[in-house]
């Protein structure tokens, strides 16, 4: 990162009302006092100013424009910033940000400047800069409600409330080491003890979520398996027809596996279609069906479909025992069924649908979101969003349990070191730039 | 500047001053001595002792640079202590009484012995500037000394004033005078200077303390060197006691606070936290009804005794009055009060990493001057600026830089030129993020090399170091290759599971349960390693995995310690700094960008632009 002033605009480049071009540096101002009639003493921070923009060289008039000002520290990014709002035109924009490029140590901001410029002036932590770039790329209301909250500087404090524990301890041990004369009190002993132990229990607590915050992220996964002809695809079909946002459809790593992104009642959700399951020699079948597993074994859910005018009780017995507490066993082709049949398969926990016929796929679509709900019970904490997180937090704990007073006192000071080291790295309380360039680096430009 | 006087001038005959004149005449530079009083060479001006935790790792940096304070507390101690020997090696820190007389003998003796060097009594006022360029001092008696360099290292004596209660008298330590003729200068070069406060404690008659009473502090029953060139001690030893403050001390102390220099505001400087004078203590540690008290004799042949820990700036007649609430003390005679003292110190971020004046090229300064306290910092100082000094007057291209990884010496340095300071520094093992690295059993292998490459290690220290560095290199080596299975090992009493790959002697010895009798019997082949050799393979072993961990924080650390910034960058030309960046890194002109991200409250987006700017 070099320090010139960086601009760029923040608004999608397209045909609309408004367009906002954002400019950031020490030199912002500049922009006012070459392209504008404002005065640089008529500019007045956190002020709309109604100005006419003019182009650089030409002077020509470009767009009437609202301009306001952020004056440093007091601004997004904590250096001096412009916004001009310039009505939404390819051509108005498309010219304006020619003209900005023609002013003295400006240049077109890099993806995720402003975020960055922002945390190292100290706007934001990491966690928050991370929850802003979550925030931008939320589709559902499940993700924008974690997001904004981490935005908002929940993890942060309780990773800073964390590491300010573990500091007061280093402090006390400290002291111990460089006072000879002073004894540490057997209780502060004991109390550091504790703190350790219910800092590795609240930790532990945090990363035992299920990976809820992961899972936010990037969705739950829900895999239907089942023989061939069970009607998965039929069933996969009728779920992305009746859910009005079908986010994509992408086709999985190979031909045999298919995801389709859902937002299943503010939950992001992946539904991956699979190869039939059944006994082959076939070399190329009993890929898909080993992948099939694979996916099965690693999904949040897993749909068991069976043909209902089939005995399946040996398969189900196998799934229950295979996926024990997230398989959900659904019975197809329920237009084959009579009554009877039906009272009694559901009898047994099955949820008895006909795909085809597109009879009770609400039903099913009502139990899934149970199941996800039923995994944000603790819906009030923050969760562990990244995988960056998590390995700190690991870490974190690998260096507390080490922690212990049988050993010189100077390791037992340097675990607890060491520990507020990883936590520090997760908020960038510690030069952290080899993570910082990818953190940044997937915002999109403008943020 | 051809034909001057000395190559290097060294005023004050304190703790840096010898130091620094030594180091310098050893670099090869003909050296002068300047004191005002060449009976108070090496004076101990308050505390009989030398050494400490990170203050005696500071003494073993020292000697391992073939300074002197090691070698002279070892003629001149009379007490040996490790302190911290309960806790482990990396934090353990020599320390050892000092009979006052032994060691302003052995010192005077030591530069006495040292060739190229002149030691001249004679009052430093002033220095001599030829054509903007510092050439010289100025005498009291107008005389004139000419040098290429000068170590100015002036203790308390800049303007020092002493305090017992609202009783003021002029003077850099008691029955000495003061300095006035200095500061004025320092001012005029444009240096910022400030006021800081320091203490010593009442001396007292030990044929009136009622010693039977009193708990005896006894020394380590084996005394261990300073010196990594000292086989033995062979002064006899003797012991300290110690007493109490008591809930009738501290009713004394509080009822007459409005009586203190301290708190009726008479003294402006600040004094130094983790010496706090006693009233100091009261206010800080309020709900402490008791304090040690340690009552040190201050020599083999004095009845005076140093009572360590209620240094004050109460009226005599208090000292007086609480003095004798303490059992033991009940009758005793004092000697003389105690008092606090103010002086003038340079900000230390005037200075760069070889502790010459960035604004005054050719004056150095160590010691108290700089905003330290204690011997062993001021001492550590004056030896890397006397080297320093000697370079630049030798001209020979060399530059003597010690940095945070290498030493507690470089993270003093790096502290003081970076942060400042503000209240007088004293060194501490925590200062140091790589503590486990930086211990003071391995001082020498950590600096003697560089100092010998610098020309401040003479023949003899070379010759026991690199003697030592061989025993080193062949034990450890033996002790990688000799094997032996987990099952014998846990058998011979190691705190190991009997299964597993086999283990090196080195894995061995980081077990507990393991001892030196263990290995001997083990491998027979190691039984004449010598202990000193022993004991530094064993705490590698013992902390081989935290060890790994900080070499690698040391490579990184170094990236940004070997980019250097030359001391005319115009921060103001820098893209994008903010003036509040700009100000600040043009007040410390940091010499490496490592240096620049440690100054307080300079941003890393700054550094970067920093970065940015030298890469273009």
């Amino acid at each position: 990162m070099d320090n010139q002033t960086i601009y760029a605009l923040s608004t999608v480049y397209g045909k609309s009302g408004v367009a906002i071009i954002r400019v950031s540096g020490s030199m912002a101002t500049k922009v006012v006092t070459s392209m504008t009639n404002l005065q640089i003493s008529e500019l007045k921070p956190r002020y709309a100013h109604f100005v006419k923009l003019r182009a650089i060289p030409s002077g020509e008039l470009l767009d009437k424009c609202l301009l306001l000002y952020f004056h440093a520290p007091q601004s997004f990014t904590g250096e001096d910033v412009i916004e001009l709002q310039v009505h939404g035109s390819r051509a108005v924009i498309s010219a304006t940000m020619e003209s900005l490029s023609q002013i003295k140590d400006f240049r077109l901001a890099e993806p995720g400047e402003f975020s960055k410029r922002a945390f190292y002036n100290g706007k934001m932590d990491l966690t928050q800069a991370e929850g802003l770039a979550d925030l931008i790329d939320a589709e559902t209301v499940e993700q924008q409600k974690y997001a904004v909250r981490q935005m908002d500087g929940a993890l942060k404090n309780m990773y800073e409330s964390w590491r300010e524990q573990l500091l007061n301890m280093l402090a006390h041990l400290e002291a111990y080491i460089d006072f000879p004369e002073e004894d540490i009190p057997q209780d502060v002993v004991l109390n550091m003890k504790n703190t350790v132990f219910k800092l590795c229990e609240e930790i532990k607590k945090h990363l035992t979520d299920d990976n809820i915050g992961e899972r936010l992220r990037e969705g739950f996964r829900i895999t239907i398996i089942g023989a061939p002809n069970a009607g998965k695809s039929s069933l996969l079909n009728q779920i992305a027809k009746r859910e009005a946002v079908i986010v994509s459809d992408i086709a999985g790593t190979t031909r045999d596996a298919v995801d389709i992104h859902l937002d299943l009642g503010g939950y992001p959700v992946v539904f991956t279609d699979t190869a039939g399951l059944r006994e082959t020699a076939e070399e190329i079948e009993k890929k898909g069906i080993a992948l099939a597993y694979n996916r099965a074994k690693e999904a949040d859910l897993v749909i068991y479909l069976f043909d209902a005018s089939i005995n399946a009780a040996q398969d189900i017995e196998k799934y229950k025992k295979d996926f024990a507490g997230k398989l959900l066993v659904v019975a197809n082709k329920r237009d084959k069924l009579s009554p009877e049949d039906i009272m009694s398969l559901q009898k047994s926990g099955c949820l008895v649908i006909s795909a085809k016929q597109n009879f009770g796929t609400d039903e099913l679509l009502k139990a899934i979101k149970e199941k996800i709900g039923e995994r944000f019970t603790s819906g009030s904490s923050p969760v562990v969003s990244r995988r960056r997180y998590r390995d700190a937090l690991n870490k974190t704990l690998e260096f507390l349990s080490a922690f212990s007073f049988d050993k010189e006192i100077e390791l037992t000071a340097e675990d607890i070191r060491l520990a507020v080291r990883e936590i520090g790295k997760i908020t960038g309380r510690v030069e952290v730039d080899e993570v910082l360039d990818k953190i940044f680096g997937s915002f999109c430009i403008g943020k | 500047m051809n034909n001057t006087d000395y190559d290097v001038i060294v005023v004050g005959g304190g703790h840096a001053g010898c130091e620094a004149c030594a180091a310098s005449a050893r670099v090869g530079a003909k050296t002068a001595l300047l004191t005002h009083n060449l009976a108070t060479i090496g004076e101990m001006s308050c505390n009989p002792a030398i050494g400490g935790l990170g203050k005696g790792h500071l003494v073993r940096e020292i000697d391992a640079l073939d300074g002197l304070m090691g070698r002279v507390i070892d003629k001149a101690g009379i007490q040996f202590r490790m302190l911290n020997a309960s806790k482990g090696p990396a934090v353990r820190g020599p320390r050892a009484q000092a009979d006052r007389e032994l060691y302003k003998k052995y010192m005077l003796q030591a530069l006495r012995e040292q060739s190229g060097l002149d030691l001249i009594e004679a009052a430093v006022e002033g220095f001599v500037e030829t054509q903007g360029v510092l050439s010289g001092v100025k005498l009291a008696d107008g005389r004139v000394i000419s040098a290429k360099a000068v170590v100015l290292t002036s203790g308390t004596f800049l303007n020092g004033v002493m305090f017992i209660g609202h009783e003021t008298t002029i003077g850099g330590r008691v029955n000495d005078v003061s300095c006035a003729g200095i500061t004025p200068y320092l001012k005029s070069f444009g240096l910022r200077v400030g006021r800081l406060k320091t203490g010593t404690p009442a001396r007292l008659d030990g044929k009136t303390i009622n010693w039977d009473i009193l708990p005896v502090q006894e020394g380590d029953k084996q005394p261990v060197p300073f010196s990594y060139l000292t086989k033995k001690i062979d002064n006899p030893q003797v012991c300290c006691h110690i007493t109490h403050t008591n809930e009738r001390t501290h009713k004394i102390i509080r009822d007459n606070f409005s009586k203190c220099a301290l708190f009726s505001g008479l003294i402006t400087g600040i004094g130094p936290r983790y010496c706090p004078s006693i009233e100091d203590k009261l206010v800080k540690f309020a709900d402490r009804t008791s304090h040690q008290i340690f009552l040190e004799p201050e020599g083999l042949h004095t009845d005076v005794i140093y009572p360590n820990g209620i240094s004050t700036s109460l009226p005599a007649d208090v000292q007086e009055e609480f003095i004798h609430t303490m059992e033991g003390l009940e009758n005793v005679r004092i000697l003389r009060p105690a008092y606090a003292i103010e002086y003038d110190y340079v900000d230390p971020q005037e200075l760069n990493d070889r502790l010459e004046c960035k604004k005054v090229p050719g004056l150095f300064l160590a010691g108290q001057i700089n905003g330290t306290t204690g011997y062993e910092e001021a001492a550590a100082q004056g030896l890397l600026a006397g080297v320093n000094a000697a370079h630049r007057a030798l001209e020979d291209g060399k530059e003597f830089i010690i940095d945070r990884s290498q030493a507690y010496l470089g993270v003093m340095i790096d502290d003081l030129i970076t942060k400042g300071v503000d209240e007088p520094y004293r060194m501490f093992t925590s200062r140091s993020e790589y503590r486990l690295f930086l211990r003071s059993d391995n001082a020498d292998m950590r600096l003697t090399e560089k100092g010998r490459q610098t020309g401040c290690v003479g023949d003899t220290r070379y010759s026991v170091f690199k003697a030592k560095k061989a025993l080193l290199e062949k034990y450890r080596a033996l002790c990688e290759q000799l094997q032996t299975s987990p099952r014998e090992l846990e058998a011979a009493g190691a705190n190991i599971r009997a299964e597993g790959a086999k283990k090196s002697a080195f894995n061995a010895m980081s077990y507990t349960g393991v001892s030196r009798e263990t290995v001997n019997r083990l491998w027979p082949e190691l039984a004449n390693m010598p202990d000193e050799i022993y004991e530094q393979i064993e705490i590698e072993a013992k902390y081989a995995g935290y060890i790994k961990r900080q070499m690698a924080d040391i490579e990184i650390f170094k990236k940004d310690e070997n980019l250097r910034l030359r001391e005319d960058i115009d921060y103001s030309k820098i893209g994008g700094l903010s003036r509040e960046m700009v100000a600040k890194l043009s007040k410390v002109r940091p010499s490496t960008i490592g240096e620049a991200s440690r100054i307080p409250g300079v941003t890393p987006a700054a550094v970067t632009a920093v970065l940015g700017f030298v890469k273009k």
